[in-house]
């Protein structure tokens, strides 16, 4: 019997599911926190309705206080600083690790993964608590030091791993005919091996700048009381402000700039791609 | 002179002489081949040629300079890979010139020499393109053009037609020699097959287990093998076992037991055979005439036979006849006249002959 791609009946009813899924549980709450952005908050936190009496109760001002206080824009800024150097980081302590590990033996490079992935056996909050245990006698807790500290030491994995499935299915016979035709190591590397590695860079870089962005239990814990992010702020609005809509304004600014950021990106690479 | 002087090459790994004490010399211009089956040691060879492996024993001459201790990026030897190995990131034209950026040559002579080698492999259309976009051959070409632009002294080929189909791979030998013709870069030619090195090479090193059975040209090659692993491993051929009678008027007198004397050419080799010597007389299919009504007494070698069986490949048929002394030797005949495809049937009494100055004699 020879095999055939899935009908498109198969295919859909196989894909059901999961649509179903992401609808009720991701796009219905994101639709919600848009409406959310723009209802008032409730008397005892929550949300008040939006319709009363056929009457729209809806409002600006999450936004308004949003951009009338320079305040939420240096978060914005620091938050973007952070991720950033957290994310630039994680690339320059990732790559060679996971280069070493792409070219070990088969059987070291099972073993080594492993040891990649040991620190998600424990729990991540007592992680960062040993972190607090190893800054406070060297006085560099609640610094912005110790933030990125933790920060990279969290996402490390993230970034570790893309790159090394990305290395790992290099064809070594393009390092050869690179030597072969006159390069060195170090052309080899700039010329063959990073480009080619560009998609595991910029699938390790959204994963680690993106949750990094969010991040609000390591900077609480081991940053001090300049160090809060937006995920420090939206927390706050949810949890001790009780002011839902500023919470949900804040979430979707973030979701809004984390895209533009990415839609830059992604014109910037195919622009490059264009060039070459 | 010589440009590659291979001089008692040796390289094991663990227990196996993976090339074991290898001289060859390989003069400039030449389309060299390295012939042999899987495991015989012609790529580790290539390897060494390369600077890929170092020998354990034994040295390399480029120019009649030595070569140990010279990495691969700083010899003047290019190879095309087996896979060819073009690099995906960068169009047919980045590829090509990847070697004289290496080299660190200016844009506009780069441009320049550049325009002529895609004019050479006729690919002027695809500069543009990438790797992935290309057919086999289109890669191929590619590949080669990457070898040859920077002048290497040595272009290395590793079964680079293996990946091809029979038609463009027959199509990519005549382009090969044309090419290897129009640039005078000397090529070093690996391959597990006969046929290609038989239709490329100017000689051909036929090799095995490690050591070199014999160096020589393609026809030598096929019509005199030296020694039963080259006569078996190049095309088809008969092997009768005989033993030798004498040596008259430059022609070896052979006897084969219950079929009578067989006269044959004398040796190719250095050493001539000598009498009561036993070995095999080696013949090749298309050298062996049949005849239906034992017309074959003009030959100076006649036998009997029948007709055992027959392969019929539209070209030629291949008959399988027993002679009187019940060895079995195949014939090739061609099917050139219309309409009848076969002239003999199984069980047909036929007439077996071939010139005297056929076949060779291989002593044991």
């Amino acid at each position: 019997m020879t095999r055939r791609p899935a009908g498109g009946a198969t295919r859909w009813l196989v894909s059901l599911p999961p649509t179903l899924f992401l609808l009720a549980f991701f796009l219905a709450p994101a639709l919600l926190m848009v409406l959310a952005s723009f209802q008032h908050p409730g008397e005892f936190g929550g949300l008040a309705p939006w319709l009363i009496d056929g009457q729209f109760n809806l409002t600006l001002e999450t936004y308004r206080f949003f951009f009338s206080d320079w305040i939420y824009a240096e978060v914005f800024l620091r938050s973007f600083l952070i991720a950033s150097a957290t994310t630039l980081l994680c690339l320059l302590l990732a790559y060679p690790l996971a280069l070493t590990i792409a070219r070990s033996s088969a059987r070291q490079r099972d073993l080594l993964v492993l040891l990649v992935i040991l620190p998600f056996a424990s729990n991540f909050l007592i992680r960062i608590y040993a972190w607090i245990i190893l800054l406070g006698p060297a006085n560099l807790l609640y610094t912005p030091f110790a933030v990125i500290a933790g920060m990279v030491y969290v996402h490390l994995p993230f970034m570790i791993l893309p790159l090394y499935t990305n290395l790992e299915k290099h064809d070594p016979a393009l390092l050869e005919a690179a030597q072969d035709l006159g390069a060195g190591a170090w052309t080899r590397f700039w010329r063959v091996t990073f480009p080619l590695s560009l998609p595991g860079i910029w699938a390790g870089t959204a994963l680690v700048f993106i949750p990094v962005l969010g991040m609000f239990a390591i900077p609480e814990l081991l940053g001090g009381t300049g160090d809060i992010l937006i995920g420090n702020l939206i927390k706050e609005q949810f949890l001790d402000n009780r002011d839902w809509p500023l919470g949900s304004t804040l979430s979707l600014l973030l979701t809004g700039a984390v895209l533009a950021l990415a839609g830059l990106s992604l014109r910037a690479g195919r622009r490059r791609r264009r060039e070459l | 002179m010589s440009i590659l002087e291979i001089r008692n090459i040796t390289r094991r790994f663990g227990d196996l002489r993976a090339v074991d004490d290898v001289s060859l010399s390989i003069e400039a211009g030449e389309f060299f081949t390295l012939l042999g089956p899987s495991g015989c040691g012609k790529t580790t060879l290539l390897r060494m040629i390369a600077g890929f492996d170092e020998p354990d024993a034994g040295e390399l001459f480029l120019d009649g300079q030595p070569l140990a201790g010279i990495p691969p990026e700083n010899r003047p030897v290019h190879t095309v890979f087996q896979s060819y190995a073009l690099f995906p990131h960068m169009s047919v034209a980045q590829n090509i010139a990847f070697p004289l950026r290496m080299a660190g040559h200016d844009d506009g002579e780069i441009r320049r020499r550049l325009g002529e080698m895609l004019e050479l492999v006729h690919l002027g259309d695809k500069a543009r393109h990438f790797p992935h976009e290309l057919s086999g051959g289109q890669k191929q070409r590619v590949a080669l053009a990457r070898g040859l632009i920077n002048k290497p002294r040595l272009l290395l080929l590793d079964e680079p037609l293996g990946a091809l189909d029979a038609k463009l791979r027959e199509q990519m030998e005549r382009e090969l020699i044309v090419l290897q013709r129009e640039v005078g870069i000397t090529f070093v030619f690996v391959t597990h097959s006969q046929q290609e090195a038989l239709a490329l090479s100017h000689r051909i090193a036929v090799m095995n287990e490690g050591r070199v059975e014999q160096v020589d040209t393609p026809e030598q090659i096929y019509g005199y093998p030296q020694n039963r692993f080259v006569a078996d491993f190049i095309g088809t051929i008969n092997l009768l076992p005989v033993e030798v009678r004498g040596v008259a008027h430059g022609q070896l007198r052979l006897a084969a037991s219950g079929l009578g004397e067989i006269i044959a050419p004398p040796a190719g080799g250095p050493t001539q055979p000598t009498t009561g010597q036993s070995g095999h007389f080696a013949l090749r299919p298309e050298q062996v005439r049949l005849v239906g009504h034992a017309e074959v007494r003009d030959l100076h070698n006649h036998f009997n036979g029948t007709v055992r069986d027959y392969l019929y490949l539209g070209d030629v048929t291949v008959y399988k006849v027993a002679l009187d002394n019940g060895v079995v030797i195949e014939a090739l005949l061609a099917n050139s006249t219309p309409g009848r495809a076969k002239f003999f049937e199984i069980g047909d009494p036929v007439g077996v002959g071939w010139r005297h100055d056929s076949g060779v004699f291989l002593h044991d």
